[in-house]
Parts: structure tokens; C-alpha cells; sequence
């Protein structure tokens, strides 16, 4: 049975999703859902604790040795994020039930929760797979499920999010398979550790040059780096609350590790900082979007759509510590992965409590919430300050971690820049606090309460998180490192 | 290797292109997804004529032959095209949804009606404040 964990990650929430379809009862599928995430959890537990104690896991699908067939490769940098995005997925489940009854009518409630394992599916087997194409099938698999998801929002912007999300997100992936294909045309294997051997000999071909120029671009438009940002704004904006809290904290962190693995593990470090200056171009779009993101989160009245903004910014964060291309900016930007997934839960999840009392995400209707719904509007107002960075937060450890990584490389320009933009965090989420707390309410209020406790406990058990790994910072930071290093081919 | 013995190749990045254009260029939602189409289906020749061996045969063992071409991308781009049958499909139903909530598929008429309620709401936020006040759920 523990044999074969990596193959159950993937394939219990992929056979659960059409389940859905034959319960058909709304709470009876809720709880099947809760139930199939937190057994991907409780699988991704036993593959980290094996990655930890005995070193890179290797399933070969099917029995077929890997160059030929499929294999499933479970290192410490995809073990650590399948627990974590297993983990967001489970707590986010927890809280959808009231939620999507609120936002959703009843007869698509079935449908949501067969795309969002369908999603979860998707994610999960794009950190699992060693194959190069059956990656890209992961990545559509999760991608077309999250157009469903993010189409099944209440307001018509859903749908043209949704198709904009489409129209981008299929030319990323396109981009992608003409990578592979070319690969595969100079090296004659899919499998990303035979790449990793073969590829060394033919540094020098065009073709591999163009085949990763395709993937760094098609991975970029996946990841929403600056400026191939646009189809996130809106939807996030657009999907039901519950959708957003997911995309948020999962979707974009996967594409980040999509395109660590394929710099780290299958180009190598030293044919990407030789072959094309990366890492100016990074540092350059990381900077770029960092700023005219959280300048556009400011101006922002659908608080959905600023948090939006900000992740677009964040990402910034993580292309910088790619873009430093040393062990410490590696080990930032996998901190970052990890801080901001629970941060953006957090944050998305309590917009989420928001929109089910006052149905509405505007910035001007949150007026006077702070004395109605205090504990979500804590929760908003801590995500907050972990956005900003302040300390004994988890965004504090991971822009520390950057600054300094930064400061190592001696890049202290940089690093002031990076300091200032939190000062725009600082504006945005100031922003909010005035509305919430200074400001007397724009719509009547009276009957609105605290939210329910089924989602104030996932809300706060993210919040304590974010808290929790600011001060104590053992597993994450550890795990970061020893991954970083083994990205860097130094053995521990 | 001369320029025109890669025709193939030159016929894929042409399809390429051109469907990169229609769905950069074009306002309307379902030309959009021809050139979508168009695009993707580009990058299946791509594949399929990289397998292909000059003067090689199907891979079926036989005395025959000494030569055979690579099955394995064409496997590869059956599942390619799974996927891309799946997102037109899923494009189109997305287009008609839209087509019923805004009464238009072409992308400015769209764009129009999106700026005219993201102004309403910031009238509501900035504008005049008792005359919003009203109930909401």
C-alpha cells in the first residue's frame, strides 16, 4: 500500500470527481469532497515523512520502466508542495458548503464540487508526474476545470473572465507542448530525468534554445508573471468565492514549481544563466510587476479584485528570488510559495464570509463590517499585515529570507525596492481598514451577524497558520532549504 | 539541408502564426476560437512530422522493412487533441453563455457594458452617500 502512494495522490481525487456526479445530494457530495481531500492529505503526510527518511520516491506507472512509460517522481520540492496544496484544498472544502449554497443555485452545486477535485486532480498530478507531457495533460486538466469553476460565478463578468482565462491560459499551454515537442524531437525521450542527462550534450542547439524560450513563456502566461497577468484580475474577481480561495492559493504556486522543475531539474542552472539572460529578464518583469501591481491593487473597490492584484504582485516576489539564482533567493521563493498560499486562504476565504452575509465584495459595503462581523474582519485585516510583511507573520519570514538573499547577491537596490513596495501593501490594506472600522456603513446592516462558525474555524485555522509559521519556522524553513540545496545538486 | 526540404516545418510555423493573429486581431469571440483551433492544430502537424521517418514505414515488425517511424508522437498528440476538442467545446459553451447574459459575442460591445457597470459601482461607493443607503441581501 505505501508503495504506491504517489499513484494514489493523483488517482483517488481523479476517480472521486465523477462520484460526485452519482451522489447528486448537495451535502451528502460536500462531505464526500471534504472527505476525498483529506485523504489526498492524509497520502501527502506519508509521502513527505518517506521522502524525509529515505530519500526521492520513483513509481513507474504501470510497471513500465521509466524512459518507455510513465514514472512518478516524489522529491522533497513536490512533496512538500503537494502537502501543502492538499492541506489548503481540504480546509478550503470545509468552508464551501455554506458558502456555495449561498452563491451557487442548488443544481450546480454538484457540478462545482466535480470540477473542483477535478482541479485538485490537476494540481496534484502536475507536482507527481516525472513526464514532461503528462504534465501538460495536468496542467489542461486542472486548467479547464478552473474555466468551469471560475464561469460558475454569480455576476456575467464570470463568463468573460472565464473566456479570457481560456484564450490565454490554452496558448500557455500550447506554447508548452511545442517546448516538449521539440525536446522530444533533439532527445527522443518525455521522461524529466532522462531530459535532465540528455540535454547537457546539445547545449549548444538552437532547438533546445527555442524549445525553452516556448516554455519560459508559456509557463510565464500559466504563473500570470507581469505583464501576462490579465486574465487574473477578473477572474479572481468573477468566481465564487470558494473557487477564488483555491485558484488563489494553489493554481499559481503549481505554475511557479512548473517552471522551477524545468529550470532546476531539466535545462540545469548553467545552460539557462549561459544561454539567455534570464535572469535580468526576471528581475526586470519581477520588479515591474511587483510595483504596477500593487499601484493597480490600490485603486482597486471590489476587494476580491485588489487581493488579485496583490497576487499578481506576490508573484513578483517569487520571480525575484528565481531571478537572484542563488540557493538563498531559491529557498525565498519557495518560502514565499508556501507563506502566500496561506496567506491568500486565509484572506480570499474571509472575502468569501464577507460575500455570504452582505452578498457583495465592494470595498464600500465592507463599511461598519469591523463591528458586525469582527472575528472575519481580524482574520482580513491579519492576512493583511502578513501581505505587508509586518513581523511574527509568515510574510515577514519570507521577504526577510528574500532581503537577505538579495543583500547576499549585492543587490541592495533591489532589496530597497522590494522594502518600498511593502509600502504599497501598507496603502492598500490601510485602505481597507479605513473602510472596515473608520467608516459609517453604506447599506443597512442590521441583520447581518458574524459568519457561521463552518467557515469562521477554516478561516482562523489559515490565520493561525500564517502566525503560527511566522514564529516558528522550523519545517518550512528547513524543508525550503534542504530543497533548495538539492535543486542546486549539493547533497545535504 | 536545404531551406525547402523543411516545408513541413514552414507550414506549421505559418498556421502558426496565423492563428496567432486571428486571435490576437479579431473582436469576435467564436473567430477567436477558430484561430485558437488553428493554432493548436499547427502543433499537432508539428508533432506528427517529427515522427515521421523518410522512406520508413508503420511500426509493424516485418522482414520487409529495416525502417520504421516513431508512433509514439502520434499517440502524444491524440491525447493533444482530446484536450484541444475539450477547450473548444468548453470555449463555445462559454460563448453562448455569454451570448445570453450580454446580448453580443463581439469583445468591445462587451467591453462597453463592463465599463457602464464598473462605473455605476463607483458612483455608488464616491457618490452621494444616503441615497445608496438601502438593503442589500
Amino acid at each position: 500500500m505505501t508503495a504506491h502512494l504517489p499513484v494514489l495522490q493523483v488517482i483517488v481525487p481523479l476517480l472521486a470527481a465523477p462520484l460526485c456526479l452519482f451522489l447528486r445530494i448537495p451535502r451528502l457530495v460536500s462531505i464526500f469532497a471534504i472527505l476525498v481531500s483529506f485523504a489526498a492529505f492524509l497520502i501527502s503526510c506519508g509521502l513527505l515523512s518517506q521522502v524525509l527518511n529515505h530519500g526521492t520516491l520513483i513509481y513507474e506507472m504501470g510497471g513500465w520502466a521509466a524512459p518507455w512509460g510513465i514514472e512518478y517522481r516524489i522529491d522533497l520540492l513536490n512533496g512538500y508542495l503537494l502537502l501543502l496544496i492538499t492541506g489548503v484544498s481540504t480546509v478550503v472544502l470545509v468552508a464551501a458548503q455554506s458558502s456555495i449554497s449561498r452563491e451557487l443555485p442548488e443544481n450546480r452545486h454538484t457540478f462545482f464540487y466535480t470540477a473542483y477535485l477535478l482541479c485538485l486532480t490537476g494540481l496534484l498530478g502536475i507536482l507527481a508526474t516525472g513526464d514532461a507531457f503528462n504534465l501538460f495533460v495536468f496542467l489542461e486538466i486542472s486548467a479547464l476545470s478552473s474555466y468551469t469553476l471560475i464561469a460558475l460565478g454569480n455576476d456575467r463578468r464570470a463568463l468573460t473572465a472565464s473566456y479570457q482565462y481560456l484564450i490565454m491560459g490554452t496558448i500557455g499551454a500550447t506554447f508548452i507542448i511545442i517546448g516538449v515537442g521539440l525536446m522530444y524531437m533533439m532527445t527522443g525521450t518525455l521522461n524529466m530525468h532522462d531530459l535532465a542527462q540528455r540535454l547537457p550534450e546539445i547545449y549548444k542547439s538552437k532547438t533546445v534554445l527555442s524549445a525553452f524560450g516556448f516554455f519560459i513563456v508559456g509557463v510565464c502566461l500559466k504563473l500570470a508573471l507581469f505583464p501576462l497577468h490579465l486574465w487574473l484580475p477578473n477572474a479572481y474577481a468573477f468566481a465564487p468565492s470558494i473557487a477564488t480561495a483555491f485558484l488563489a492559493a494553489t493554481s499559481t504556486k503549481v505554475a511557479v514549481y512548473v517552471l522551477i522543475r524545468y529550470i532546476f531539474s531539466i535545462f540545469g542552472i548553467e545552460f539557462v544563466t549561459t544561454s539567455i539572460p534570464l535572469s535580468e529578464i526576471f528581475l526586470g518583469l519581477g520588479l515591474a510587476g511587483i510595483f504596477a501591481a500593487s499601484i493597480n491593487a490600490i485603486y482597486q473597490l471590489n476587494i476580491k479584485r485588489l487581493f488579485a492584484y496583490s497576487s499578481v504582485a506576490q508573484i513578483g516576489y517569487m520571480i525575484l528570488g528565481l531571478a537572484i539564482g542563488t540557493q538563498l533567493g531559491l529557498t525565498a521563493t519557495l518560502l514565499h510559495m508556501f507563506n502566500h498560499a496561506l496567506m491568500k486562504g486565509a484572506l480570499f476565504l474571509a472575502i468569501g464570509a464577507v460575500v455570504y452575509r452582505i452578498s457583495s465584495s465592494q470595498l464600500n459595503h465592507l463599511a461598519g463590517l469591523g463591528k458586525k462581523m469582527p472575528w472575519t474582519m481580524a482574520a482580513i485585516v491579519t492576512g493583511g499585515l502578513s501581505l505587508i510583511g509586518v513581523p511574527l507573520t509568515v510574510g515577514f519570514v519570507s521577504k526577510w529570507y528574500l532581503v537577505v538573499a538579495l543583500l547576499d547577491k549585492g543587490w541592495w537596490p533591489v532589496a530597497v525596492l522590494v522594502l518600498l513596495s511593502s509600502l504599497l501593501a501598507v496603502v492598500y490594506v490601510w485602505r481597507l481598514v479605513e473602510w472596515i472600522y473608520f467608516t459609517p456603513p453604506r447599506i443597512i446592516l442590521d441583520e447581518v451577524e458574524e459568519a457561521p462558525l463552518s467557515q469562521l474555524i477554516p478561516i482562523w485555522l489559515l490565520v493561525l497558520a500564517n502566525l503560527y509559521f511566522g514564529v516558528d519556522t522550523r519545517l518550512t524553513v528547513g524543508v525550503s532549504k534542504l530543497a533548495a540545496q538539492s535543486l542546486f545538486g549539493v547533497t545535504p | 539541408m536545404n531551406i525547402l526540404g523543411l516545408y513541413n516545418y514552414w507550414i506549421v510555423i505559418i498556421l502558426i502564426l496565423i492563428g496567432f493573429f486571428i486571435v490576437i486581431a479579431h473582436e469576435n469571440l467564436i473567430k477567436k476560437l477558430v484561430g485558437l483551433t488553428i493554432f493548436q492544430t499547427a502543433v499537432f502537424f508539428f508533432y506528427i512530422s517529427v515522427g515521421k521517418i523518410k522512406g520508413a514505414t508503420a511500426p509493424i515488425l516485418d522482414d520487409r522493412w529495416q525502417l520504421y517511424s516513431n508512433p509514439l508522437a502520434h499517440c502524444l498528440i491524440l491525447t493533444a487533441i482530446v484536450v484541444g476538442i475539450s477547450t473548444t467545446a468548453l470555449g463555445l459553451a462559454l460563448v453562448v453563455r455569454i451570448q445570453e447574459a450580454y446580448g453580443s459575442i463581439e469583445e468591445d460591445e462587451i467591453q462597453t457594458q463592463d465599463t457602464q457597470d464598473q462605473l455605476e459601482c463607483q458612483l455608488e461607493a464616491y457618490g452621494p452617500r444616503k441615497q445608496f443607503l438601502t438593503k442589500r441581501i
